[in-house]
């Protein structure tokens, strides 16, 4: 997201804690180390931890319980909301993200196990304002309809063209088998990802 | 899902004894505990992680690989030695789950994971997998994706695995670590328990014991196999019916036979009745099908998965056409 643009999430957020218009590295600091509320839980005195956690670069200090999720941490305490929760269970992949470079699902990794990992997100891609080639692709291609799944598929395509599995329509379609889309914008994903991978290769 | 600590243990010894403990359990890969833990069908209080114990290599000499549990599914599916010596591996686990979980998923977890049986997962309904002794909605219910052998009238959970079954073919063994500091060494055939009274006890591991790591042997036949896999969709599904071969002929001779099934057994399914017709017989088409027509021998179906058994018996014949060709 641009820093300075003026989002649905944006507004949402700013009336909730008036960061959400802040830089995402301005966020990264300014959001305190605050255990996450659940009312309902505080009579069993749950155990909180201090982490840091490294997402996109920027070292972020949380206190959290150990059965956080990575995607629930992502969400409602780094404040990025690009990563998105679909089924909670590893079956949609609108959660992905990059753990040091490979794709994995956000829901299913417990944020107190990535602190010596390099966290990844959608955010992460865009370099000084500049859309990643994948992203780019996407645009160009109309590669979603409602865009939910858009941020999982673009990080699980990123892997896919790191990991070379780009050789031909079937491999893209089964290498992306862990990305569902109940929109179907499919064939224009798998052409998105073969536009991407080849200014990729001209580079 | 319930709270939990977290241990971070400084070695094996640590991590058997920590774990030994009631309401602790091991965590690697989470793949599948994250799941069960989130639906309240699992509620451990305590987790032991394995990640701090490494545990990850792959290990190739000329006896076999060593594949340490904590190696992840799409490191062991892309090692080029795996390619080579033990294809049915590298495409069983590419066959399993979806580009993400093969990332995260581990060796020991695999083997572990448990049932996808809908009732199981739910604890809205009875179970005697994670109830013991509260009945099994799905014998009279939803069955059709459940077992067609090594079922009891308590149980019918289909093991998920496609690993297992490449391993259960191979005859490779499993190295466990326990509390006391021991280890030992078990095959995989014998790693996992068939129900019957009991459905909630699924393997031979004790307390605490640890999977350390897989052993498979190096064959002729190990070089010459196949995984085949029918599923509801094409990808990113678990197996209806599924079939490791590893075959090895000498002068057109059939001189060793491995073949194992998954999607239809209650434990990933060993078929000796396939490997004895075809042992030391003449490799053609006509013995393919008299052996691959032996399969499932014993097979119980329920109400909605008969049609397992004929798909068993197609699913394996057309993965020994593929080995033998």
């Amino acid at each position: 997201m641009a820093p300075s643009s003026l989002t649905r999430r944006g507004l949402l957020g700013s009336t909730a804690g008036g960061l959400a218009l802040l830089p995402i590295a301005d966020r990264a600091q300014a959001i305190p180390a605050s255990p996450v509320s659940h009312p309902a839980d505080t009579a069993t005195a749950l155990p909180q931890q201090d982490i840091t956690l490294l997402i996109n670069g920027q070292r972020m200090d949380l206190t959290i319980e150990p059965r956080t999720s990575l995607l629930d941490v992502l969400r409602e305490q780094a404040g990025l909301t690009g990563t998105k929760k679909g089924c909670d269970h590893g079956s949609c992949g609108a959660c992905t993200v990059h753990l040091d470079g490979r794709r994995v699902v956000s829901c299913l990794t417990l944020a107190i196990r990535c602190q010596d990992k390099a966290i990844t997100t959608i955010e992460g891609l865009t370099v000084n304002g500049d859309l990643h080639p994948v992203q780019a692709a996407f645009m160009d291609h109309d590669a979603f309809q409602c865009g939910y799944c858009t941020p999982g598929q673009i990080m699980s395509a990123v892997a896919l063209i790191d990991e070379g599995h780009t050789g031909s329509p079937a491999e893209m379609r089964e290498w992306m088998s862990g990305n569902i889309c109940r929109c179907g914008a499919y064939p224009n994903i798998v052409d998105a990802i073969h536009d991407a991978a080849t200014r990729m290769q001209e580079g | 899902m319930q709270a939990f600590t977290l241990a971070r243990p400084n070695g094996l010894d640590s991590a058997t004894t920590t774990a030994a403990a009631t309401g602790t359990k091991y965590i690697a890969g989470g793949t599948d505990l994250m799941q069960l833990m989130k639906n309240n069908v699992e509620a451990p209080t305590h987790l032991v992680d394995l990640e701090p114990l490494g545990l990850s290599a792959i290990h190739i000499d000329d006896n076999g690989a060593r594949l340490e549990a904590m190696a992840r599914m799409s490191d062991v599916a892309a090692h080029p030695a795996i390619i080579a010596g033990w294809p049915v591996i590298s495409q069983a686990l590419l066959a399993s789950a979806s580009p993400q979980v093969r990332n995260m998923g581990t060796m020991g977890g695999n083997l572990l994971q448990r049932t996808r049986c809908g009732y199981f997962r739910d604890t809205g309904f009875a179970c005697n997998k994670r109830d013991p002794g509260s009945g099994c909605p799905a014998i009279p219910g939803e069955n059709r994706l459940l077992a067609i052998l090594g079922g009891s009238d308590r149980c019918i959970a289909t093991h998920p695995s496609d690993f297992a079954v490449a391993l259960v073919a191979l005859d490779a063994t499993v190295e466990l670590h326990d509390a006391g500091g021991s280890t030992r060494q078990l095959r995989v055939r014998d790693f996992h328990r068939l129900p019957g009274d009991s459905p909630q006890n699924e393997t031979n591991l004790q307390p605490g014991e640890m999977i350390t790591a897989i052993v498979v042997p190096a064959s002729p036949a190990a070089r010459r196999c196949t995984y085949l896999k029918v599923r509801d969709r094409a990808s990113f599904e678990f197996a209806l019916v599924a079939a490791a071969v590893a075959m090895q002929v000498t002068n057109g001779t059939i001189s060793d036979i491995r073949v194992a099934a998954g999607g239809v057994g209650t434990k990933p399914w060993h078929l000796p009745e396939v490997e004895a017709a075809l042992h030391g017989q003449t490799l053609n088409d006509d013995n393919l099908r008299d052996a691959a027509m032996q399969a499932g021998q014993g097979a119980r179906p329920a109400s909605q998965n008969a049609f397992k058994l004929p798909l068993l018996r197609n699913v394996v014949l057309r993965a020994l056409r593929t080995v033998a060709a």
